[in-house]
């Protein structure tokens, strides 16, 4: 398994051709208290960088992008009910949704946490 | 207006650094939006115990009389002045009392609302303690100037840091410094000392909590500010906080909530109009608004809570069986309620508590009702 970021601050954890996709410790931060998190239905197919769900806070609403193109397997449905899981823990617990990737080769256009972590100091 | 687009700052921006906020642009200022213990956090703290709030943004001023100030009428003369531009009965203002009222276009559209107190000194009759709001405050100067410059003076207190203390504990840890400010009650307001520095005290605040404005010259309010600190019961808390405060409490926030295209009672601002007033029908656009309230609006503003956990934002269209009837202005999710909840106006025959209506989020139909403002019961010291 190995997981990648992007500067849109998602992290994408790859087994094969199945990836986990949710956002970043750093970006929860950053949002503060997570009040809703809005998932696409199983099936819908996206591109790279296609809106793909919506996370609120108490202040306002942000856009989480597909990372990389594929489809969507399974949505978090836990979030429904208890979406401070993605404050509480965001690489874990509080991942988005599971996608079949279409494309691997766009894994080589991400971070690894390394590189992630120097983006993130140099905000 | 400057050409100058730099963002001001206030008086307490360095303390504001140090106590770790995130500072964001607001009404041309760089202003705390939330401390590290984030929104949420402070929103909740505020309801239960002490939030304390820079507002310094805002417009506080006074307007003197030219001539005659503090002599016998003076305070009836410059009512009669102001009452040209509000429709509220401001000549009846007993001395140390505050009314909301509106700033009035000549059409009756509101041009911004804002605070106006009678002071209690007789020294100062003739003088109003006015607060605007911070985004429209060089509008509502120029108009002060332009329609009553030639018989008063406007002084800005530019000189000045307003703070806002809220919340159930704000008297217990005000009187320790302004002894005696537990005895005004909600919309009341005193000039009083906190070491030998003049402020201006008053019982009011834009959270629905009990609580008090403090007016401090700017080289005092950093320490007073720290002290206010110092106490357990004390958080500081920025304007994200403060917006979903207001919200629960139902207040409207100017530029969103109402403008310059709504009449007062419209917006649910009726009462601002005393009977004086509503029978002089002597103000901007009385026709226009005493209609309005003859014959009832044809939009009403209300309280919407969204029936599923989707909070709504601000613009978010209002349908019902398809047709679009109205839209949010202000929206968000609640930290007492628990929830999302928002408000917005909708054609007047859906304004009913209990009605079923559709909000279009991201070109869903989520299930909302109207619903009774406010959402969180006001705590005010009548």
């Amino acid at each position: 398994m190995t997981i990648y970021y992007t500067k849109e601050h998602e992290w994408i954890s790859v087994e094969g051709d199945v990836g986990t996709v949710g956002i970043t410790a750093y970006a929860a931060e950053q949002l503060g208290d997570v009040v809703y998190v809005e998932l696409p239905d199983a099936d819908t197919e996206f591109s790279k960088g296609g809106e793909m769900a919506v996370v609120e806070s108490v202040k306002a609403a942000s856009d989480l992008y597909a990372p990389i193109s594929g489809t969507v397997t399974e949505g978090n449905s836990d979030l429904a009910d208890a979406p401070e899981t993605v404050n509480e823990d965001a690489e874990g617990k509080g991942w988005f949704v599971k996608l079949t990737l279409s494309n691997t080769g766009e894994l080589d256009g991400l971070m690894d946490k390394a590189a992630y972590d120097a983006f993130c100091a140099g905000q | 207006m400057s050409e100058d687009t730099s963002l001001k700052t206030t008086a307490l921006h360095a303390l504001h650094i140090e106590l770790g906020a995130k500072m964001v642009a607001f009404a041309g200022y760089e202003m705390p939006v939330q401390y590290p213990l984030g929104v949420k956090d402070e929103h909740l703290w505020t309801r239960a115990k002490a939030g304390l709030f820079d507002v310094s943004h805002m417009g506080p001023c006074f307007l003197f009389l030219k001539e005659g100030l503090g002599k016998a009428g003076a305070h009836e003369k410059i009512a009669a002045l102001i009452e040209r531009l509000v429709p509220s009965d401001i000549k009846a203002l007993k001395p140390g009392q505050s009314r909301l009222t509106v700033l009035l276009a000549e059409d009756g559209g509101i041009l911004d609302d804002l605070i106006i107190t009678r002071p209690e000194n007789d020294e100062l009759q003739g003088m109003l303690y006015i607060v605007v709001n911070g985004a429209m405050k060089h509008q509502d100067w120029a108009v002060f100037e332009d329609k009553l410059g030639a018989e008063t003076t406007l002084k800005r207190a530019d000189d000045r840091v307003l703070l806002a203390l809220q919340g159930p504990e704000a008297v217990n840890v005000l009187k320790a410094f302004f002894p005696g400010c537990e005895d005004l009650k909600f919309m009341q307001s005193k000039r009083m000392y906190w070491n030998d520095v003049r402020c201006a005290v008053s019982r009011c605040g834009y959270t629905g909590e009990d609580g008090f404005e403090i007016l401090i010259f700017a080289e005092a309010a950093g320490d007073f500010t720290r002290q206010l600190l110092s106490d357990e019961r004390v958080e500081p808390i920025g304007l994200a906080a403060r917006d979903s405060l207001r919200l629960e409490a139902g207040l409207c926030l100017y530029g969103h909530d109402m403008d310059a295209s709504r009449e007062p009672v419209e917006v649910g601002l009726g009462w601002v109009i005393q009977k004086r007033r509503r029978e002089a029908a002597d103000f901007p656009g009385a026709e226009r608004i005493l209609t309005a309230r003859a014959d009832g609006p044809a939009q009403v503003r209300v309280g919407i809570k969204p029936l599923e956990r989707a909070p709504a934002r601000e613009g978010t269209e209002i349908s019902v069986a398809g047709e679009v009837i109205g839209i949010v202005t202000s929206g968000g999710f609640g930290p007492s309620v628990g929830g999302p909840i928002a408000m917005g106006y909708v054609a007047a025959a859906y304004g009913a508590p209990g009605t079923k209506i559709d909000l279009m989020v991201r070109g869903k139909a989520r299930a909302a009702e109207v619903a009774t403002l406010p959402f969180v019961a006001h705590n005010y010291k009548r």
